[in-house]
């Protein structure tokens, strides 16, 4: 279709992406690959509900090309559950009844389980730092407390 | 496609064979209500149907109110599961397809409590072949818990309960006064039989459907008033929700939109041979007010629709401007209300707040397949019928053309309710053009930013007059922007109050946003009785509560979140409180706000408290959580939110520019319920309208500056001396 397609590996499987270099991750992520847990908010790298990991790191999908991801590894919120068991931060969404309409909560979970990943005892600077994801619906007090109980078992 | 009955719908999937269907007993002229077909229910008079209970023991409740985050689904199963003692672990929830059966009237009863008895089922009946005719199936105006919960899913669930006793009573050959149930199984202590609902199922749907079931004394409750996990969490926590802008299909086309940037705009010429050679590219389709490119995917969609240069017109409106609009606001509202001669004291304010969209989280996407006269249509929407009737005004069709399939929404706010579904229709005519291949339509966030049916901007004009002792003797405003009955009442006793409204046209799409006309008159009433009690020398707390005689639910809910904020206890420079109350959908919220404001004016919501008087809780879970969240949705547009109109369009564009609250500036917040016992209210809205007086009230507590229009990042708050 396009010429040179992307090898990446996603959510542990090797895949390839026969896109123009310059489609955004999001896009190929969603229609490409068919994994529409990441989402699109704002196109802009603004709100975060596109937020995948890419080599373990945040990143916002809707603003990063496919051709600068040839290579590398992305997780997606469908990566997080191995084998359908909820990953920590998923269950303490769970747990603390954190999701409304859940538009932003793959990306809010993303985001937070790769800061857990990086620093186990965040502090609430810490967090105020990392997750600047929109959230429409206003569940900001719970994710908070969602954090605090993650910190307190020592992180991601 | 097949026929869209009733039955076809029910003999799919994981209901199929032998299903206990039962109708609500409080419908008019309703003999029974299993095994009919959609097609024949209006001669029966059938309302709808709602409560299944198949073989496997599992008890399915439809509810013909979508899911956007308020927990309304898993609240009214809860409210039918409770009537009939069943197994909470064996009931699910299903979103009632979009069909004539399952207009919601009972809605309307939110509004009309008191319908006399032998009225009942002739009111319920005329409300629901109204609810019908206008294709509503929705869920706002916090309605869904009072509305259709209370008038509908409880009776529901007792008739179910009455239907099933019925059949055990007939199997065990015993009287059902003898028999007793739980966990969905019922039981004869005589014989120490017992059957389940599922082994009684088929039995059950042979019995008449009782008109008039007897419901719970709310004492004996146990199952609601507690905190239970709502059963769509686990699906947003794992990425497999299907939101409207997530469904897809095989060869399924993508289309981008630019839409006239003036309201009532229209395209007048695009050049499209470049766009159309372009990969990917299958046609660039014109509709009346955009330009939309149809391709493979999305961003090659995207891609060609950024090298279209359409032309629109701008309808006229190319003047229009904030400036514009409140200065014609201004005229309208005129000179100061009068004040009575007695006044010792008078005083004056005006108040202004924006235009402010709904941004929901998702942007409007729909799907849409037309195959010669038939079409189908799939979106997240607030009122599954109104879609279906929306998509078929598009394509001229009849609604009974179209298949309609409601999907989760990412947030509503009031921006998918019947008539603002412009998304809808849009994309059934992109479909029109492609048919019949089927093309999703998603809207950019510019898009939706852009062409929002706006919270009205708004003005009111307020003075008051006190005597000597500092009491009031009057209060009188005039607005523009809008208002009713509802949202200008103050509970205050005032022997002269007078609110009237004026108001000056402009052409900016207005819309519900989330409390409606509440979030307005909410900032500048409980704006103005704090400048009154301020005038006057009186605690704001105290100058309300000494108010609110005629008023005890208000004067409850006052007290308790008082208390709650520790109102009154010291505080240090800078920091402050600030009290609101107000009523909505039926419910009462008083909310402290404890502000800080350092020197250089940077403005921290430290904390909020909220007690709420909606009279029952069903889930108390998620009660708090529509409180947490209709805080932080109110304080957001408070702190921040302003839509500019200039050259007769939206100024802001995304986020970036339409700045929104995130992690770092949200305040904790503490929810408390007071039971009054009193008609179920709302919760989805009831706790917008307080928190941008109570924050701007804790500003003056802080500063002795007052806030009078929105948004706050505008005022300055720096300390002068």
């Amino acid at each position: 279709m396009a010429g040179m397609a992307i090898s990446l590996t996603v959510n542990g499987q090797a895949r390839s992406l026969d896109v123009e270099p310059d489609t955004p991750l999001l896009w190929a992520i969603r229609e490409t690959l068919g994994l529409t847990g990441t989402k699109f908010g704002c196109g802009i790298a603004y709100c975060g509900a596109c937020t995948v990991h890419i080599n373990g790191k945040a990143e916002r999908s809707c603003s990063i090309p496919v051709s600068a991801v040839d290579g590398a590894s992305v997780t997606t919120i469908e990566g997080l559950a191995a084998g359908g068991a909820l990953n920590r931060v998923q269950q303490a969404w769970l747990d603390q009844q954190v999701p409304q309409c859940g538009y932003c909560q793959s990306g809010m979970i993303m985001a937070v389980s790769a800061l857990l990943a990086e620093r186990p005892q965040a502090t609430d600077a810490d967090i105020d730092a990392a997750i600047t994801n929109i959230c429409r619906c206003g569940t900001f007090a719970r994710i908070r407390k969602a954090i605090h109980g993650l910190t307190e078992q020592g992180g991601a | 496609m097949g026929k869209w009955t009733r039955r076809a719908f029910i003999g799919t999937g994981a209901l199929v064979g032998g299903g206990l269907v039962l109708g609500v007993a409080g419908a008019t002229f309703a003999p029974t209500r299993h095994g009919l077909r959609s097609e024949d229910s209006e001669k029966s008079g059938e309302l709808t149907t709602w409560i299944l209970v198949t073989p496997d023991n599992i008890v399915t409740v439809l509810i013909p109110h979508c899911e956007m985050g308020q927990g309304a689904q898993t609240a009214l199963a809860m409210m039918a599961a409770e009537e009939m003692d069943a197994d909470w672990n064996l009931v699910r929830v299903k979103e009632a397809p979009a069909l004539d059966a399952y207009a919601n009237a009972y809605i309307v009863r939110a509004f009309v409590n008191d319908v006399p008895g032998p009225f009942e089922r002739g009111f319920d009946y005329g409300t629901y072949r109204l609810a019908r005719w206008f294709g509503l199936q929705v869920t706002g105006g916090s309605m869904s818990v009072r509305g259709t919960g209370h008038h509908g899913m409880r009776i529901a669930g007792a008739a179910a309960r009455e239907m099933l006793l019925a059949a055990a009573a007939a199997q065990f050959g015993v009287k059902t006064s003898d028999l007793s149930v739980a966990n969905s199984r019922v039981s004869h202590a005589g014989s120490n039989r017992s059957a389940t609902f599922g082994e009684l199922a088929n039995a059950a749907t042979r019995q008449p459907v009782p008109t008039h079931p007897a419901v719970k004394d709310p004492r004996s409750y146990t199952l609601r008033r507690k905190p239970r996990q709502r059963l769509d969490i686990r699906s947003k926590v794992d990425g497999s929700a299907i939101y409207g802008i997530d469904f897809t299909m095989p060869d399924l086309l993508h289309a981008a939109v630019e839409i006239a940037p003036v309201f009532g705009g229209k395209l007048v010429s695009v050049d499209s041979a470049a766009a159309e050679k372009m990969p990917g590219v299958k046609r660039v389709v014109r509709l009346d007010e955009a330009v939309a490119v149809v391709a493979d995917t999305y961003w090659r969609a995207r891609v060609a629709l950024a090298t279209l240069k359409p032309q629109f017109d701008d309808a006229g409106h190319g003047g229009v401007s904030t400036a514009t609009i409140f200065e014609a606001f201004d005229k309208s509202l005129g000179a100061a209300p009068d004040m009575p001669a007695a006044a010792t004291t008078v005083i004056k304010a005006d108040y202004k707040i924006p235009f402010l969209p709904h941004a929901t989280m998702e942007p409007m996407a729909c799907t849409a397949r037309v195959t010669g006269d038939r079409a189908e249509v799939w979106a997240g929407t607030q009122d599954p019928l109104n879609a279906r009737k929306t998509a078929a005004d598009a394509l001229e069709f009849s609604p009974e053309q179209v298949q309609y399939t409601n999907l989760a929404l990412g947030g509503g706010f009031g921006r998918k309710l019947p008539g603002l579904l412009d998304f809808v229709g849009m994309s059934a005519r992109i479909a029109k053009a492609m048919s019949p291949a089927p093309v999703k339509m998603i809207w950019t966030r510019e898009n939706d930013m852009q062409h929002d049916y706006y919270r009205p901007a708004a003005m009111a004009r307020f003075a008051g007059a006190l005597d000597g002792s500092g009491a009031p003797l009057a209060v009188r405003s005039s607005y523009a922007g809008g208002g009713d009955s509802e949202s200008v009442f103050m509970p205050y006793a005032i022997a002269d109050k007078k609110f009237s409204a004026r108001d000056a046209k402009h052409p900016i799409r207005t819309g519900p946003w989330r409390s409606v006309l509440n979030s307005q008159h909410g900032f500048f009433k409980e704006s103005f009785i704090d400048e009154m009690a301020h005038e006057a020398g009186k605690d704001p707390f105290a100058f309300r509560r000494d108010l609110m005689s005629e008023h005890p639910r208000f004067k409850a809910v006052l007290e308790r979140v008082a208390a709650m904020a520790g109102w009154g206890q010291p505080l240090p420079a800078r920091e402050g409180r600030g009290i609101a109350i107000t009523e909505s959908f039926g419910s009462i919220v008083g909310e402290v706000a404890h502000v800080s404001v350092s020197r250089d004016g940077v403005l921290k919501v430290v904390r909020v408290c909220a007690a709420v008087d909606c009279g029952d809780v069903v889930n108390t879970d998620t009660a708090t959580a529509q409180v947490e969240g209709g805080i932080m949705f109110g304080l957001s547009a408070a702190l921040l939110g302003a839509i500019t109109i200039a050259n007769g369009g939206v100024v802001e564009s995304n986020f970036n520019d339409y700045r929104t609250l995130t992690l770092v500036d949200a305040p904790t917040v503490d929810v408390d319920f007071v039971m009054s016992g009193a008609h179920p209210g709302g919760l989805g809205e009831p706790a917008v309208p307080p928190i941008a007086a109570a924050v701007t009230n804790a500003i003056f507590a802080a500063t002795g500056i007052r806030v009078r229009e929105l948004p706050i990042k505008d005022a300055k708050l720096a300390a002068t001396t």
